[in-house]
């Protein structure tokens, strides 16, 4: 858990704070039980309970942010979502959100299964591993992209499992999830216009949002 | 070691604020104490809707001393540096209440006091067994009478945060937040060890005579100094005697020269020893020490920790330190873990530190911010203004 200086998940709250808040709060009914994992300082946890009322907690890996949210008055417990989650009883929470750090965790598949277990309902962000200029970076140069998004080497990028908008469509096919809501978002976080078209979000979204249920 | 303690002050007879309840209290063992006396200090003022009160749960030697000069040795309370006007338990906000535990040698009734049926004759080792939920039942009593239907937070160190564990799951709807800090659901077997050793020194001391001590007016100094002895070696780090004592043999000393204190940490060591047997009763040593040995918070909830804690609406912030062994990060994760099983609301902090179990009494910034801003997150929570 603790290696000497742990690499932090690409965050999509570290580009535009607001804006990309906004994007999963916008998925979260008012007034209810929210699990943020990697909820890092808990920014999303403090807007959840000022402007939702929701009784939102968090979960983070890294101590010094977990520090810094208690300190903040935040229900934060440093844990790590590939081992903690599975110590919640089933339906615990409203939401479960997974904010950009799908890509960094052991067990991802493993990961959502619990989220839908303890939460009637995930909301999972990541970054697009199929954006235009990550495959341009390949086909052109035959090298491991180097983006904004994407900007540490393959060897020390904590980032282990990217995926794209296309995989992650076709992972809730198969493990029965339902897509309740989507939406592919820019580097700054700005909702995209091209959303209502998957391939497109799949090219052109740096980010992508969903919200899943368990299909009946 | 110092031979000169013999006979030392009687912490009982000094006056210590007290209430007295002369119904009594039925312990877990079965036996009922004819008449319970609390002794307790307070800081700060009530307010009128009596939701600010906070209880500060003292660890095995420590008292209701908390936050002011202590009467016996004249040392600042064991944690002015934590409570007090401005602090992160800020005394100008919040009304802070410590009892003496039930067992104790600070006023509360224990092996040093004197026996109900023979006000002449003190309790000595007659004393009956107590449990941390009787040292918590009694405490209930006392906040009872101070008027105070539920606690706005509870919190405590070491066998202190015992006592927290022990109110949230006896008094949940009497506990708003609880703060349990460097501790466990349980004594460890490594840790019942350490303190058997301490007991076994106080029960080799010609001077502990059975337990009937205080009939000759001396006191099994030695015995219960190198119980401290043992004690404070487990409250600290191998890295933190290093940076304090190293290898450094004391001024003049010489290895192979007499038999006597060499390196400076026997002579640390040595004082706290000697120090501690002026302020505290052997006989309540071994009472409070039986009391930590017996806890296991999930024996008591059919095996499982998580029952403990079932349903709880209380506010949980569990706060350990990297360096401690006594009570390690693992022990305050799986308390952490049996909340998440029940659902309930908790953080959780490791605090970096070298300084070991103590660390909870020293000066440490990340764990004093850490407390601060969640009792002033509880404290929205709860509508404090």
């Amino acid at each position: 858990m603790t290696t000497a200086e742990p690499l932090a998940p690409v965050r999509l709250l570290a580009k535009n704070l607001r804006v990309d808040l906004e994007l999963i709060a916008g998925m979260i009914a008012p007034r209810t039980r929210v699990l943020d994992i990697g909820c890092g300082e808990g920014a999303l946890i403090a807007h959840l309970f000022h402007t939702k009322a929701c009784d939102a907690r968090g979960i983070e890996i890294d101590m010094k942010l977990v520090t810094q949210a208690v300190a903040h008055g935040l229900p934060v417990m440093q844990g790590d979502a590939d081992s903690d989650l599975a110590h919640y009883p089933d339906g615990a929470f409203d939401y479960v959100v997974l904010s950009r750090a799908l890509q960094a965790v052991g067990r991802p598949r493993e990961v959502l299964r619990q989220m839908l277990r303890i939460g009637a309902r995930a909301v999972v962000s990541f970054p697009n591993f199929g954006h235009w200029r990550v495959r341009w970076q390949l086909l052109a140069r035959g090298r491991m992209p180097m983006t904004s998004t994407w900007d540490r080497m393959w060897y020390e990028t904590p980032n282990i499992h990217p995926c794209t908008i296309r995989d992650f469509f076709e992972l809730c096919h198969r493990e029965g999830y339902a897509v309740e809501r989507w939406l592919a978002a820019d580097d700054s976080g700005r909702r995209a216009p091209w959303r209502r078209a998957p391939w497109l979000a799949n090219l052109f979204g740096e980010q992508a949002v969903f919200l899943l249920g368990v299909q009946r | 070691m110092d031979d000169g303690v013999k006979q030392v002050p009687n912490p009982q007879a000094i006056a210590h604020q007290h209430v007295v309840f002369e119904d009594g209290l039925t312990l877990d063992s079965g036996v009922t104490l004819p008449r319970l006396v609390v002794a307790y200090r307070t800081y700060g003022r009530l307010d009128a809707a009596r939701g600010n009160a906070i209880l500060v749960c003292h660890a095995l030697t420590g008292d209701q001393y908390v936050a002011e000069q202590h009467p016996l040795t004249g040392k600042p309370g064991w944690w002015e540096m934590l409570v007090g006007p401005g602090k992160p338990v800020d005394t100008e906000r919040y009304f802070v209440i410590s009892a003496n535990v039930l067992g104790g040698c600070m006023g509360s009734s224990g092996p040093r006091s004197p026996r109900d049926d023979d006000e002449t004759q003190l309790w000595g080792t007659d004393f009956p067994a107590v449990t941390i939920r009787d040292m918590v039942r009694a405490q209930a009593r006392l906040i009872t009478h101070l008027g105070i239907a539920r606690l706005f937070a509870v919190i405590g160190g070491s066998m202190g945060g015992m006592q927290v564990l022990e109110w949230a799951a006896t008094y949940p709807e009497r506990v708003f937040a609880a703060i349990p800090i460097a501790t466990a659901a349980y004594h460890s077997a490594q840790n019942i060890a350490f303190n058997e050793v301490g007991r076994q020194a106080i029960f080799a001391d010609p001077d502990w005579e059975g337990g009937r001590y205080w009939q000759s007016g001396r006191v099994p100094a030695r015995g219960l100094a190198v119980a401290r002895m043992v004690a404070h070696i487990t409250y600290l780090s191998e890295q933190a005697l290093t940076r304090k004592f190293g290898r450094r043999l004391r001024a003049g000393a010489s290895v192979l020269g007499p038999y006597s204190d060499v390196f400076e940490v026997e002579s640390y060591l040595q004082h706290q020893g000697s120090s501690f047997v002026r302020r505290f009763d052997a006989n309540a040593y071994l009472a409070i020490t039986r009391a930590m040995d017996y806890f296991d918070l999930a024996a008591d909830h059919g095996g499982d920790l998580a029952q403990a804690f079932a349903a709880t609406k209380t506010r949980f912030c569990l706060v350990s330190f990297s360096s401690d062994w006594l009570f390690p990060t693992s022990e305050s994760r799986a308390i952490v873990r049996a909340l998440n099983r029940a659902a309930a609301n908790v953080s959780f902090v490791e605090i970096e530190t070298d300084k070991g179990h103590d660390a909870f009494l020293l000066d440490e910034p990340d764990f004093h911010r850490t407390l601060r801003g969640f009792l002033d997150g509880c404290a929205q929570h709860a509508g404090l203004s």
